[in-house]
């Protein structure tokens, strides 16, 4: 058999179906190109070798004892480091956990446990997933596979680059204003966001709980539709969880890659293009449209004009909902402990103690922000105001979605810049979301998918967006973009990326 | 300013001189068996941190969900006050830094209470009529109960160190909050005390709390404030916090009239603050001064969706509701024809309970009240009990009374078998009989008829000559019809009672 760790989930999933291959040698392919590729990417906290070769080994006797089994069981998969796992590390890339080990799962992990889907480890990321380029984590950076020197997106930057160095065929990463979706694109990876409420956030640890959305990292468009549809769907622990059944993803993208999107209106969002965007990004962006248009599909333009308030909404809504959030690290219960220097340790010096030494500066600059905005006097100037300014997205999108079935944009202005290039410039830093941030004020999905490489050679990402609940058009549009793209290029973007391991 | 030696003005001459103004917040902790938001159970004296989950532990990744069963209490509680129900409302955070709040945030109600808009009706000594209005009740959650070990007993100054239990953390809480209570003018204490042993009989007829001030089930705090006349404007108030008895609530608001009447009169003036109550002396100190207040920074809490209980489930509630305490009182007074002065001290002596049961026996209102308040009243008296706790039962007065009314006994030999019954001698058909009480009567008729009845009815006479009183009302029956209704039924009943326990 060819390399395994090239196979997509859904042809290692057939494999292990047809008892072509075992999940422990498919698990065992993976922690191989794990130890190979680490040093360079650094995509991994935490490696479950043991765990999840045991997961595999009962997925194997379970399939050899003629067991039905969902059809990811025993297909290996990377988790972001800031979901719940119990009894494996979970630190949110952050100081202030290292070495918290949490007593409960959360309800997607408890999901991928139940399928038989091996757990290789805990992903890298931007402290408390804030950050666009992972640069953030308090574990060091992630290095973006098709060029070392350059930044994997974030703040899931390590679950995009799993994937992208094929150390994971599968992955889940979190998406609060485009953490799934940055990094897909500068990684020539697929990501979903998926609804607000689609996939239950028990056991993800809070950035802004209004915002906040699991969905998968992978490969191929069918292959986040096939996760999408394991880890989504009602749960009762989360309030915020949309009680119906999802609508059928791996239909859509079946369905979608036969190529036919005849009836399909596409929107191409006017404010989201132009100025700021990259020459090279701008360029794929036009050939993707033109492969849609081919399939049947008709572009429209549609205008958005609110979005220009998004970035400035996100940043007051985001800070002040993490600062809440984020207030319960205080060394009192788990995690870090940091006693006071001199003086007496009190409760409130070591609260102090800890959350100093225990902090990012980003994650210590978001908390000022949050906290300042949400203060007596300031709260309806800033909170308040960009509570407005949320509904005023919401309604763009709604008026938009009358015009068009999904909404088509670049997923970032730029591809991957350089690693510590706009690290000491926020603002740099927080432009990278523009595109994507919308949709989370609005809750509605948003997938990105390869569309080609810039000038520089490195990956662009093309945006689809799609009213809330109609998860399913990303998928059906997304399918038949990459069917023409794959058509186009002769087979899959990553084919083109360097090669990491030495001798291959 | 206060000074630190407190000097006081003579409570009478105090509220000659001043107005006081009230302000009650009342929290009821609610007797559901699981906590506010999440499945731990709500429970009291524990093994520390054994009542709890990663919810009440405020772990990360965890998220809250409404217990309905706390929101039907909060709702039964809004309507036994004549308050609105909410259509919709939502839960905001209070977010303070404190060991005992595990999130460092309390999810409370802030602008958008459950219950709002009401009143509630209480009585005082005199049989006065007081209307206190309700501004609020709102859902919450309890904190955790921290221990200062070492140093002073129980204070946080001095003490080694410190534990926290968190069985408490998360418990439901509705807190009442009335408006500005005028016009009580020197009665203000004596008001303050009525309002929360009133909340108190109506959290245990609602059902919603076992509601033991011993064990904090309901806590209050008091605000008070003087003005020089029931025109002038309010007055700074101070908050006196945790005042957990009945008498304590009297005394705390006597006590903070005549001190800051004395702090007035002296030209003095009253600083915003709330105080700590002293049980042991009966006084309050200085807390936390108004100005030093934290900024709570609430906001809507994004973990939960709002609150939207149906019209319909409201008025299931109410029609559900069962009679409150004052209603129940007028309805029975009016029944029963009691002077004002009467049904009070009925009330008084707790006795509405047993004149209902003997009234229902069959015997008249008056000649119950005579029973209970007169002989009976005396006797616990004398025995330094409660009437409830004297061995005899309405059941057994109303038997008196029917050998009283059917001329068996004269009120003389009605207090001998009384005096029997108290003594444990038996019903008082049996001391009737065992003390050879009975006056004489001509019952040729009605026994002739009894005699019949018993015979047709053997196995009822061995049932009530086991023991089982209860189907002696078939005798009685069959008596009455064979004398057209015409029998005396308290009589045939006592004659009943006789033949039987005569014949065994």
């Amino acid at each position: 058999m060819a390399d395994v760790t090239r196979l997509s989930a859904a042809e290692l999933a057939d494999a292990l179906g047809a008892r072509e291959l075992s999940s422990v040698e498919a698990t065992q392919a993976h922690l191989d190109r794990m130890a190979a590729v680490e040093p360079a990417v650094h995509a991994f906290l935490h490696v479950n070798a043991e765990d999840a070769l045991a997961t595999a080994r009962g997925v194997d006797a379970r399939r050899a004892a003629g067991e039905q089994v969902h059809r990811l069981a025993g297909v290996p998969i990377a988790v972001k480091d800031v979901v719940v796992t119990k009894d494996m590390p979970t630190t949110a890339g952050s100081r202030i956990l290292e070495g918290w080990i949490p007593p409960y799962d959360a309800t997607l992990v408890t999901r991928l446990r139940q399928a038989g889907l091996p757990i290789l480890g805990k992903t890298n990321m931007d402290e408390f997933a804030m950050g666009s380029s992972t640069e953030h984590s308090a574990y060091g950076n992630t290095h973006n596979p098709w060029d070392l020197d350059r930044i994997p997106g974030g703040s899931g930057g390590g679950s995009a680059a799993a994937v992208a160095a094929f150390e994971a065929p599968l992955a889940i990463g979190t998406d609060t204003g485009g953490s799934i979706r940055q990094p897909a694109a500068v990684t020539g990876t697929v990501g979903v966001k998926p609804t607000y409420g689609g996939v239950s956030r028990y056991g993800l640890i809070a950035l802004a709980s209004s915002l906040d959305q699991a969905g998968p990292v992978t490969r191929t468009v069918l292959d986040s539709a096939l996760l999408h549809e394991l880890i989504g769907g009602h749960d009762p622990r989360d309030s915020t969880s949309i009680d119906e059944p999802l609508p059928g993803l791996v239909d859509a993208a079946l369905r979608g890659a036969t190529g036919d999107l005849t009836g399909v209106r596409v929107g191409v969002v006017t404010e989201l293009d132009g100025e700021g965007y990259q020459p090279g990004v701008r360029a794929r962006f036009g050939e993707a449209l033109a492969l849609l248009e081919q399939a049947g599909a008709e572009i429209v333009q549609v205008s958005c004009p609110h979005f220009e308030y998004a970035l400035g909404a996100y940043y007051l809504i985001l800070p002040s909902e993490a600062s809440s959030n984020l207030a319960k690290f205080d060394g009192m219960r788990f995690g870090l402990r940091v006693e006071p220097a001199d003086g007496p340790v009190t409760a409130e010096r070591v609260m102090a103690a800890t959350r100093g030494a225990g902090f990012g500066p980003e994650v210590k600059r978001r908390i000022i922000l949050g906290t300042y905005a949400l203060s007596a006097g300031y709260y309806d100037a800033y909170y308040g105001s960009a509570q407005k300014v949320r509904t005023l997205i919401q309604r763009d999108f709604a008026a938009a979605f009358t015009h068009a079935d999904v909404l088509v944009s670049p997923t970032a202005p730029t591809t991957a810049f350089r690693l510590g290039e706009k690290l000491d410039d926020p603002l740099a830093m927080y432009l990278n979301d523009v595109a994507t941030i919308p949709a989370n004020l609005a809750g509605v999905p948003g997938m990105s998918l390869p569309s080609g490489l810039s000038d520089d050679g490195l990956p662009v990402g093309f945006q689809i967006l799609a009213p809330a609940k109609a998860d399913d058009r990303l998928y059906r549009v997304g399918a038949a973009l990459e069917a023409m793209l794959e058509s186009v290029w002769s087979g899959h973007i990553l084919d083109r990326a360097p090669e990491l391991e030495v001798g291959k | 300013m206060s000074s630190p030696t407190v000097d006081l003005i003579e409570y009478d001459d105090a509220v000659a001189r001043f107005d006081p103004v009230i302000g009650i917040e009342v929290h009821v902790e609610l007797g559901t068996r699981t906590k506010m938001f999440c499945p731990a159970e709500a429970v009291f004296g524990e093994e520390p941190n054994t009542a709890v989950s990663p919810v009440s532990l405020g772990l990360p990744g965890a998220l809250p969900v409404v217990n309905g069963t706390a929101v039907e209490y909060a709702i039964r509680i809004g309507l036994a006050l004549n308050c609105s129900i909410a259509e919709t409302c939502r839960f905001a955070r209070k977010n303070y830094f404190y060991p005992d709040v595990p999130k460092n945030f309390q999810t409370s109600q802030y602008d958008e209470p459950i219950a709002f808009d009401g009143y509630l009706d209480v009585e005082l000594g005199d049989g006065t009529i007081f209307r206190v209005e309700i501004e609020r009740a709102h859902m919450e959650e309890d904190a955790g109960k921290n221990t200062h070990v070492g140093g002073a007993t129980g204070r946080i100054h001095g003490a080694e160190y410190s534990l926290v239990d968190y069985n408490r953390a998360g418990i439901p809480l509705v807190e009442i909050v009335t408006r500005p209570i005028t016009g009580a003018g020197a009665r203000a204490p004596e008001v303050a005390r009525a309002y929360v042993q009133t909340l108190r009989d109506i959290f245990r007829t609602l059902g919603v709390s076992e509601a033991r001030m011993e064990r904090g089930n309901v806590r209050a705090d008091v605000n008070l404030s003087l003005r020089d006349t029931p025109e002038s404007p309010l007055g700074t108030r101070t908050e006196t916090k945790n005042v957990n008895s009945f008498r304590s609530v009297e005394r705390a608001v006597r006590y903070e009239v005549s001190r800051q009447a004395a702090i007035l009169a002296a030209g003095g003036t009253i600083t915003q603050e709330t105080r700590h109550w002293h049980e042991d002396t009966g006084t309050t100190t200085a807390g936390r001064v108004k100005s030093d207040a934290e900024d709570y920074r609430y906001f809507p809490e994004p973990d939960l969706v709002p609150v939207a209980p149906s019209r319909a489930w409201v008025e299931e509630i109410r029609s559900g509701l069962p009679e409150m305490p004052v209603a129940r009182r007028n309805r029975l007074q009016s029944v029963w024809g009691y002077a004002d002065a009467e049904m009070r001290d009925v009330v008084n002596a707790g006795a509405i309970d047993l004149i209902e049961a003997t009234v229902a026996a069959g015997t008249a209102p008056a000649a119950a009240r005579k029973w209970w308040m007169g002989e009976l009243a005396r006797s616990a008296k004398t025995d330094q009990v409660e009437l409830e706790d004297l061995r005899v039962t309405p059941a057994q007065i109303a038997e008196l009374q029917g050998l009283v009314d059917s001329g068996r006994l004269n009120d003389k030999l009605a207090r001998q078998v009384l005096e029997g019954v108290l003594a444990g001698e038996g019903s008082p058909g049996q001391v009737v009989v065992a003390r050879g009480l009975e006056v004489v009567s001509d019952d040729g008729a009605l026994l002739a008829a009894i005699d019949a009845a018993l015979a047709a009815q053997p196995d009822v006479v061995a049932k009530v000559r086991s023991g089982n009183l209860g189907p002696v009302g078939a005798i009685i029956g069959a008596v009455m019809k064979a004398t057209k209704g015409q029998a005396d039924a308290g009589r045939v009943r006592a004659l009943v009672v006789e033949r039987i326990g005569t014949d065994g």
